[in-house]
């Protein structure tokens, strides 16, 4: 568990047949409870969605189309969907890295190397990006031999790369380990008793086992990479059109205009983002829960991990 | 499980690497600004990490994370019983809208918020006139910090109240316990870990959050400014190393937390299965 969205692994129980009226709640208490949570749901979560795409079109879809067509915004749609593309592979690789000698072999210390990788969901964004400032900044670290080499890394792409690196470091590593920890070694060890070196293995045994909770991971690694504010924030310079990403870019159109519907345009998109999103997550989710039933159903009388 | 004869090839090369990454995103970052801190005396340091500015702003960041973490310790313990005990259409729909915080970009959330909460907007035409300030406000920053941080409680006692057997509430109906009394002598004791954790986890997401709050709060310096905005002023102002003295306060705070947050999860997992 931790500061991550629980891993698909966590599957849910099946009911048993017995009464169950001892523990059920009076009707009364019932409809409190349900009427509590629900109205809890619809004022702080679905109405602030639903406002994001009816403040977005409040001017018309011409205004909105105007809004992102503007070539400061399609700036922002390329630079957000680059540093996407470049952070959410290197987390990818370590994830399926990290898990395989995480979740495959014992080691001393390994709880505290867990801990380490948790690191990054501890830690404020904000000051996440001033580390980087203080290692390449002008008063940092090598600021004098950057400078010097003419290399530019904070108030650019790299520094924000980095930034979106360090937030989302986690997601998939920490996707990875439990499934590959509950599948353990057995099928791997078979593989390469039959002759299958060890990329082999990898690719044929350990990969097709993983792959759905490598998907999960990676969207929500997508998901935050494409959404990050205050790490970005601090190391982006917010030059516009150049290193204004989509959520800096909502940021700058909410303090420049009075009615803020060309930020809500903009925030529609990242709004979209999520709801994508979460959709693949719930679909993942459904897929898994299905999974499991049908492996419950056949072998009934063992207790299905 | 006894350890057996382990034949995967690559564990050398795979937390080589591991280590290598880890390092170079994570380890050498913060060692960084730790070194940089280091070079200040500590006179020096405790002065500029105790301005009135910087204790306004610890007031309120951590005042309103522990605000924020409270209602949705409360909320989301019964969202969560609600969303495991009960059936109703349009369950999975709001399953799934649950985790609407951990999807929306932080900017988003504190686009619409402020905009709800205006006096011109859905909620705030409400609120405004019965003298309640949601947006442009210490309110404002509570609010931002509930959202983003709502899914911890829910997704952190969900698991534990599926997993809780029925059997034993069962057993206290038998014996004449009244529904109230179960629950708080039955159901309570083994959720009340999960319910801290995530409360623990909600009040860390909470003390680091910025962007959603920026939108929604007035930032007036010493009333609704909070620590990550005091930050970033420092650095927009050169002033580098008052920047570094707070953020050092958070990074240990952060610290704090991640320990205080490991031995709550390992406390929480006693009572499951």
């Amino acid at each position: 568990m931790g500061f991550q969205i629980p891993s698909i692994m966590a599957g849910g129980h099946t009911i048993s047949g017995k009464s169950q009226r001892g523990s059920e709640d009076s009707p009364i208490a019932r409809a409190i409870l349900l009427t509590v949570a629900l109205g809890f749901v619809l004022l702080f979560l679905l109405l602030p969605l639903v406002n994001v795409f009816v403040q977005a079109f409040a001017k018309g879809l011409a205004f909105y189309r105007e809004s992102l067509v503007d070539p400061d915004s399609i700036a922002a749609i390329k630079l957000t969907l680059t540093i996407a593309a470049i952070s959410v592979p290197l987390n990818l690789i370590f994830g399926l890295v990290g898990s395989w000698a995480i979740a495959k072999f014992n080691f001393p210390g390994k709880p505290f190397l867990l801990t380490l990788i948790d690191l990054p969901f501890a830690i404020s964004p904000v000051v996440a990006g001033l580390m980087f400032v203080v290692l390449f900044g002008r008063q940092g670290f090598f600021g004098p031999w950057l400078e010097d080499h003419n290399i530019r890394i904070i108030f650019a792409l790299p520094g924000m790369v980095l930034a979106t690196v360090f937030v989302t470091f986690p997601f998939v590593a920490r996707e990875l380990i439990p499934i590959m920890e509950a599948t353990g070694t057995d099928q791997e060890q078979a593989a390469l008793t039959l002759g299958a070196n060890g990329w082999q293995t990898f690719w044929h045994v350990t990969l097709p086992s993983v792959k759905w909770g490598l998907l999960y991971g990676v969207i929500l690694c997508n998901a935050r990479a494409m959404g990050e504010f205050g790490a970005v924030s601090v190391v982006s310079g917010h030059i516009t059109g150049q290193t204004d990403t989509l959520p800096l870019r909502v940021e700058k159109l909410y303090q420049g205009t009075t009615s803020g519907t060309a930020a809500f345009a903009v925030a529609s998109l990242l709004a979209f983002l999520a709801l994508i999103t979460l959709a693949v997550k719930t679909f993942l989710e459904w897929r898994s829960a299905r999974a499991e039933t049908a492996a419950q159903r056949l072998v009934p009388d063992t207790e299905v991990q | 499980m006894a350890q057996r004869f382990n034949a995967l090839p690559g564990f050398k090369r795979t937390l080589g690497f591991t280590l290598f990454y880890l390092s170079a995103i994570v380890l050498i970052p913060i060692g960084g600004l730790v070194i940089k801190v280091l070079g200040l005396s500590w006179s020096e340091l405790w002065e500029l990490a105790t301005k009135p500015r910087a204790i306004a702003a610890y007031k309120l960041s951590f005042g309103a994370s522990f605000i924020a973490a409270s209602v949705n310790a409360v909320f989301g313990t019964i969202l969560a019983w609600v969303l495991v005990r009960y059936t109703f259409p349009g369950k999975r729909f709001v399953d799934a809208l649950v985790d609407i915080p951990f999807a929306l970009p932080t900017a988003v959330a504190g686009l619409t918020l402020a905009n709800l909460f205006a006096p011109n907007g859905w909620l705030g035409s409400f609120l405004t006139p019965l003298g309640i300030k949601g947006a442009y406000s210490a309110l404002g920053v509570v609010i931002a910090l509930t959202f983003v941080s709502l899914p911890f409680v829910v997704r952190t006692v969900q698991p534990i109240l599926e997993s809780l057997e029925r059997d034993v509430e069962e057993a206290a109906a038998t014996l004449g316990a009244g529904r109230v009394t179960t629950f708080f002598k039955v159901v309570l004791p083994v959720l009340l870990p999960s319910v801290i954790t995530g409360f623990a986890l909600s009040f860390a997401r909470a003390v680091g959050e910025f962007g959603s709050v920026i939108f929604i709060s007035s930032n007036i310096p010493r009333q609704t400014e909070i620590v990550p905005l005091v930050i970033i002023t420092y650095l927009d102002e050169y002033e580098f190393t008052s920047a570094m003295a707070l953020a050092t306060v958070m990074l240990v705070v952060s610290f704090v937390l991640l320990i205080t947050i490991n031995l709550l999860e390992r406390w929480a997992s006693r009572y499951q299965a």
